[in-house]
């Protein structure tokens, strides 16, 4: 009983983390329909920020997980630079060109890290100091719970967001008609900046949420952990926003499961056989709807 | 067959004997002295780079999809042809070095093949993106399968594969491999291929059955992805699959994009080239991929097609441009 209680905190905590991240990769895809391979190595420089700057807050005498601050600020301004640098220049090109320049973008930005930090894993101080919550015998971190919760605060502003604001209303225009966009007044190439850099500031938080389960910075850490939030993502239904956070929780809860009760060495292999099953059977994801395409 | 066509054969033909007579002269004499064997392991590497880089272009150049898990085919080959040739030679049958050899290139391509028809046939029914993100979730998936298998060694290094990959076999290998690749992509296939890449609707239209020819190409890039994982396998003699992960994948397709999508000869530039500068200039090690991907990120911006573009080169075209008989030009495409 305790270690299914256990599994189930474990699961909810490694899925927020999905979840933060597919959050990322969902407000991206949604607004120009392109995959951001470079969007795991962004909490790779939020991770590595956190590495340097948590000693500086504990140092100033300030609560270590202010430290995201920091991560925040430095991931939109990653975030920015790739986005004026890279892709802006390839936006017109294609769906090809854009999802190489987009791994390109990635490869160069784990390079970029292990030449600047060096290849030995760095190890990050402990964020939260709580102590663990017994309940119903199982021992549960409650830093887990801070996590989910941010999770899902997060969630449900950035639904908010889009939903209801002016900035928002411009962003779910943009998809649907460039040019009608244009026409009605919104400056498009300034909302897929500010797209980016919401998508990257989240990466920030992503990246506190995850060092303080695996307290451990490595420049290849971005790329599966991406490809874990995008199977989040597809399984939600990218572009969906509440789908990602579902998404996200499903593929963590599984994998914590699958990892403690079925076949250890094997938990990787089935995430990845969901997303294919998913993409077969369903590829608009569980929220998503189908819709035909134009000839 | 046309007499033109059939001299241009014989000069092909001409041309690949006389660069194996070049490379003989060059690693059976003492020319090299000392550093024989050090070049010899460059130009073997640099030949199953080629094999492996021209099957990824038949995908990424000529199908206009994306496979971001070409090493798991790879690795798929040189298991599959290691296991075999362990066996055999645990079983106590003695094989000649070139029979054996062959049954490896063999067992390679082909259960590759069969396990490319296994992943393509429901991995093409997606385009694009996904069909991406799925490639890189199948490689995966073969990574994972290899370090749980016992007889792949189970997660450790599976070593005392015999070295079989000299440099003939190699070169042979690599020649016919290439030549096989070029008629496939000058083939009615090939043609159906490219109209599939340029308008897949106008294509159907026109009655080219879409996902036939896409598994099929599919199919022919992971047997000669199998083919160089093979070569590689009895080169390496030991093998570990983690060295097959995304990252090797994406540095095979660096090659491909920065000779050019759509052109067979840029790729084997691309792949002699970027697989031999790095051993020819050890302290630039730690900053390879780093430039690799500055310059892709550059040549994205500047010219997505490579730098080839689809030029491929003929020796007969430039022959008759060098004797002034030029007649419709060198380029084939």
């Amino acid at each position: 009983m305790s270690l299914l209680i256990q599994s189930i905190v474990n699961g909810l905590n490694q899925g927020a983390v999905y979840a933060l991240v597919a959050l990322g990769y969902t407000m991206v895809y949604g607004i120009i329909r392109m995959i951001n391979f470079a969007h795991g190595d962004f909490i790779m420089v939020g991770s590595y920020t956190l590495f340097y700057t948590v000693p500086l807050m504990v140092l100033a005498g300030m609560p270590a997980w202010m430290a995201v601050i920091l991560a925040i600020i430095v991931c939109i301004g990653v975030g920015i630079a790739v986005e004026q640098i890279a892709y802006k220049p390839v936006r017109g090109a294609g769906s090809m060109t854009a999802l190489i320049t987009a791994l390109a973008m990635s490869l160069l930005l784990e390079n970029l890290a292990l030449v600047l930090f060096g290849a030995n894993p760095k190890s990050v101080p402990a964020i939260f100091n709580l102590p663990m919550i017994e309940f119903l015998g199982a021992k549960i971190q409650s830093k887990y719970l801070i996590t989910l919760a941010i999770g899902v605060i997060m969630m449900l502003a950035l639904q908010v967001f889009i939903k209801k604001t002016r900035i928002g209303k411009a962003m779910r225009a943009v998809p649907q008609d460039k040019q009608a966009a244009t026409l009605s007044g919104i400056k498009v190439d300034r909302i897929i900046t500010l797209t980016f850099a919401i998508g990257s500031g989240l990466a920030g938080v992503a990246a506190l949420m995850y060092c303080s389960t695996y307290p451990r910075a490595t420049t290849e850490m971005g790329t599966m952990l991406g490809l874990k939030a995008f199977i989040a993502a597809v399984l939600g239904g990218i572009g969906i926003i509440p789908g990602a956070m579902i998404g996200g929780l499903i593929v963590g809860l599984l994998e914590i499961f699958i990892k403690v009760y079925i076949a250890p060495g094997w938990y990787e292999a089935i995430t990845y056989m969901i997303l294919i099953v998913v993409l077969l059977v369903k590829p608009t994801g569980l929220l998503g709807k189908n819709i035909g395409e134009k000839v | 067959m046309p007499k033109a066509r059939k001299i241009d054969y014989i000069i092909n033909l001409a041309g690949v004997i006389v660069l194996f007579f070049l490379l003989m002269f060059i690693f059976d004499t003492e020319l090299l002295g000392r550093v024989r064997s050090y070049i010899q392991g460059i130009v073997i590497i640099a030949m199953i780079s080629i094999v492996m880089v021209c099957s990824l272009n038949l995908i990424t150049g000529f199908m206009g999809e994306f496979s971001l898990g070409h090493a798991g085919f790879m690795s798929i080959g040189a298991y599959s042809s290691a296991v075999v040739t362990m066996a055999l030679e645990n079983a106590g049958i003695i094989l000649p070095d070139l029979l054996l050899f062959l049954i490896a290139i063999v067992i390679g391509g082909i259960i590759t093949a069969l396990m490319g028809v296994l992943v393509g046939i429901p991995a093409l029914r997606l385009r694009g993106d996904y069909l991406a993100i799925v490639t890189i979730a199948f490689a995966e998936i073969i990574r994972v399968a290899f370090t749980n298998f016992q007889i792949t060694g189970g997660g450790k290094t599976l070593s005392g594969i015999p070295k079989l990959s000299d440099y003939h076999y190699v070169y042979v290998i690599t020649a016919i491999s290439v030549c096989v690749m070029y008629m496939y992509v000058r083939s009615r296939f090939g043609r159906c291929v490219r109209a599939i890449r340029e308008d897949y609707i106008a294509a159907s239209a026109s009655g080219i059955n879409v996902t036939y020819y896409k598994v099929m190409t599919f199919t022919v890039s992971a047997f000669f992805a199998g083919v160089s994982g093979a070569m590689y396998a009895h080169y390496i003699t030991s093998l570990i699959p983690t060295k097959f992960s995304f990252n090797y994948s994406a540095e095979f397709l660096t090659m491909v994009i920065l000779g050019g999508t759509g052109s067979l000869t840029g790729s084997v530039v691309g792949a002699a080239v970027l697989s031999a500068l790095p051993e020819a200039l050890r302290s630039f090690q730690a900053y390879r991929m780093l430039i690799y991907s500055v310059v892709l990120v550059l040549v994205m911006i500047f010219k997505p097609s490579g730098l080839f573009g689809s030029y491929e080169f003929s020796l007969p075209g430039v022959l008759r441009t060098l004797t002034g008989r030029k007649k419709g030009g060198a380029k084939d495409e």
